[in-house]
């Protein structure tokens, strides 16, 4: 009998498929279960998003950065507006700086909650994602009554926030907090101690810090690697300086940590709205800004913080009503770009794969603009 | 009404329309072939009906776990949402997909729904309930349900597709793999009963005490591994590898649409009634019981292990494919052994009751 021999072949992992969470085509050179490489091939949710905003104002700008990752789209808003008010060098009025706070933050708490939801959901516990949907609702709820969206708020503006909060606000969202701080530990109790769900994370999709800050990775991937950069502790935009609260890290790089870091993000984020809504100062929510808003020549670039890394607007301006060109960044790109890097030769399997994809928490929209 | 259930014994029934057909004075060739007949398309009828309601079922039970409602809108609590499923897929088109392997892609479907079936002809569902009470009875069952098997592998083949082939090859190994400690577990029971008959070995169970499941200490330890291995025979979460959706999209009938993929459906959750039955016959004293009728005690019973089974499926991660393989034959396998070392020793000895 002649040796058997076997022979590796190929896989088109999406655009259609479960859990790419989007329309993330990954081409899989597969040995039998084994994954020996896979290549991304982004672009199918293209939509152009930078070259819109170079025919738009800059108000007009903002709802279509609203799109560009949907699921925290207070921070599209809040970045491009911290771009703008960076080159006119406004002043924004105090009380509009904590209700963007607040919104980041429950913004990032609602990401978060997804990245529970559908984690679970990859690895194969499909109720989860149901209960992590059921807390998120109660922050959309919030989002809803202060502007009327749930999805792409068009909140935060250049010179401040839209409009004021409702007077209801302030006691359903320390109700909110209470609530999901009360659930979170039910979330772990679930999770944290399954010995499936550790047998899928614990040691699986190892990140390097040295190799992730080189090809730019940034947020909760690369804090659960054991680098502490976070960017409201190291680069603190808008009031972040005031508040009280610590850098979720994890030191091991896995599945495992990554998961663990963004339920403690929760945490901090809850902390950090309840210290904003016990200073929240009376006052304008909104600078004077002229109706043909017009910031002076120049280029600026900001970052902020979001719940998928360092998130970038570079606007440069020829002192016109309109922005000359608008690049942006984001978190997941550079981790969809870093995924071969750390699943090739590994051995993994395709379960181990989606496990990977998930806990990068990727967002396609962000990735093809 | 209670009264009138509780003193209805179906098998009376049977017997009465047995003696109808007999003094009509047709031959007794003719007699047997009706009433075989009759009996075959009851099966069939209370069987399918049963499929559907344990869809429902398991979407009602998904949904009160996950804090919703689950199907609500056709009728009370949405008691024939499966029913209009089913009239819907039998509707649809059934996509035939030019790079299949004819033969096989047409027959896997009838294939797992007819293996479906098989295992009905013995599995008892009351006192004198049974369409053929043969004594090599779960050597029998273990054989057919095995042809679920081929069916999945044939699926995954003939559909000429990946994903498919994928899960055709995982149901195959893991089947193959979960059968040992199963059978296993089975064994010890079948130590005790002294017989393969499944009338027989639920007569030995004749009290509470009696049931296998109270024997202590290899009763148990074989129920537990009974019922893991169950799970992953019936390909259900966290053992759900073949067609673990987030991985394998829908693994092997990721191509069948319509009625052939309904009838993968059904057989899915007829093989999960199977497993629930062969564990109550065996571990829970099977129609044993007191006050009620004994198919009743036996239905009621069969539903508590299928309601654990789909508690299992709504709580559990799914494991990897190396992960299900390492605990079939690193954990199950060796504990199911070592318990049908221990009970045949306790046999031997007589030191049982």
């Amino acid at each position: 009998m002649g040796k058997l021999r076997t022979e590796e072949f190929q896989v088109n992992m999406g655009p259609q498929h479960p859990s790419t969470h989007g329309v993330c085509r990954l081409l899989l050179t597969m040995d039998g279960e084994k994954v020996v490489d896979v290549v991304p091939h982004v672009g199918y949710l293209h939509r152009s998003i930078e070259k819109i905003c170079e025919n738009r104002t800059y108000a007009m700008c903002i709802p279509v950065l609203d799109r560009f990752e949907y699921v925290t789209a207070m921070s599209c808003n809040y970045v491009f507006a911290l771009a703008a008010e960076k080159l006119a060098e406004m002043e924004v009025p105090e009380r509009a700086e904590y209700l963007r706070v607040i919104m980041l933050e429950l913004n990032r708490i609602a990401s978060h909650l997804i990245f529970y939801g559908t984690t679970a959901m990859d690895v194969g516990a499909l109720t989860p994602f149901l209960y992590g949907l059921r807390e998120r609702e109660l922050i959309v709820d919030l989002f809803e009554m202060t502007c009327g969206q749930r999805l792409t708020y068009n909140y935060i503006r250049v010179g401040g926030v839209s409009r004021d909060i409702p007077k209801e606000f302030v006691p359903k969202c320390r109700e909110a907090v209470k609530i999901i701080g009360e659930k979170l530990s039910d979330y772990e109790g679930i999770l944290n101690e399954n010995p499936i769900w550790i047998a899928r994370m614990k040691g699986i999709g190892l990140t390097d810090p040295q190799k992730a800050i080189a090809w730019g990775v940034s947020g909760p991937v690369l804090r659960a690697a054991g680098v502490k950069h976070d960017l409201r502790k190291d680069d603190p935009y808008s009031i972040y300086n005031k508040f009280d609260f610590d850098v979720a890290i994890r030191w091991n790089g896995d599945c495992y940590d990554r998961y663990l870091v963004r339920l403690d993000e929760i945490r901090q984020s809850l902390k950090i709205i309840t210290q904003a809504l016990d200073g929240l100062p009376e006052g304008d929510v909104r600078a004077k800004v002229k109706a043909k808003f017009k910031p002076p020549a120049g280029e600026v670039y900001v970052r902020i913080e979001n719940s998928r890394g360092e998130m970038g607007v570079h606007l440069v301006s020829d002192g016109s009503t309109k922005p000359l060109r608008v690049k942006t960044r984001g978190g997941s790109f550079n981790q969809l770009q870093y995924l071969p890097e750390i699943v090739r030769g590994k051995g993994y399997l395709i379960a181990d794969l989606v496990a990977i994809f998930a806990t990068f928490d990727i967002i396609l929209p962000e990735v093809d603009r | 009404m209670p009264l009138v259930l509780m003193s209805l014994e179906l098998i009376e029934i049977f017997r009465w329309a047995y003696g109808l057909l007999a003094e009509l004075g047709l031959p007794p060739v003719w007699v047997m072939l009706i009433s075989y007949g009759v009996i075959g398309v009851l099966m069939f009828g209370v069987l399918a009906l049963l499929a559907l309601f344990l869809v429902w079922w398991e979407r009602k039970v998904a949904g009160h776990v996950q804090q919703r409602f689950g199907p609500m809108r056709n009728g009370w609590h949405g008691w024939y949402q499966t029913i209009a499923d089913a009239i819907k897929l039998l509707q649809k088109e059934d996509v035939d997909i030019i790079a299949r392997d004819k033969f096989v892609f047409f027959w896997a479907p009838v294939l797992c729904f007819v293996a479906a079936f098989l295992a009905y002809i013995c599995i008892p569902f009351g006192k004198d309930l049974i369409v053929a009470d043969l004594n090599i009875g779960i050597l029998y069952i273990m054989a057919v349900t095995t042809f679920t098997v081929i069916a999945l592998l044939m699926a995954g083949w003939g559909s000429n597709n990946k994903y498919a082939l994928f899960g055709g090859m995982r149901s195959a190994a893991q089947a193959i793999s979960y059968e040992v400690p199963m059978v296993a577990s089975i064994l010890t029971v079948i130590i005790y009963a002294g017989s393969l008959s499944m009338v027989d070995i639920v007569q030995s169970q004749n009290s509470f005490f009696g049931w296998f499941i109270c024997r202590m200490p290899f009763g148990p330890i074989a129920f537990v591994t009974y019922i893991i291995a169950a799970t992953a025979e019936a390909n259900r979460a966290p053992f759900d590898i073949p067609e673990a959706e987030q991985e394998l999209v829908a693994g092997f009938n990721i191509e069948y649409s319509g009625m052939k993929f309904a009838m993968f459906f059904l057989a899915e959750f007829i093989n999960l009634f199977t497993v629930s039955a062969i564990a109550v016959t065996l571990f829970l004293g099977g129609w044993e019981g007191p006050w009620l009728p004994s198919w009743l005690w036996f239905l009621l019973k069969t539903l508590g292990i299928v309601f654990l089974l789909m508690m299992f499926r709504w709580t559990y991660p799914r494991l990897r494919v190396d992960q299900l393989m390492e605990f079939a034959w690193k954990f199950l396998v060796p504990v199911t052994f070592a318990n049908l070392i221990l009970a045949a020793t306790m046999k031997y000895l007589g030191w049982y009751w």
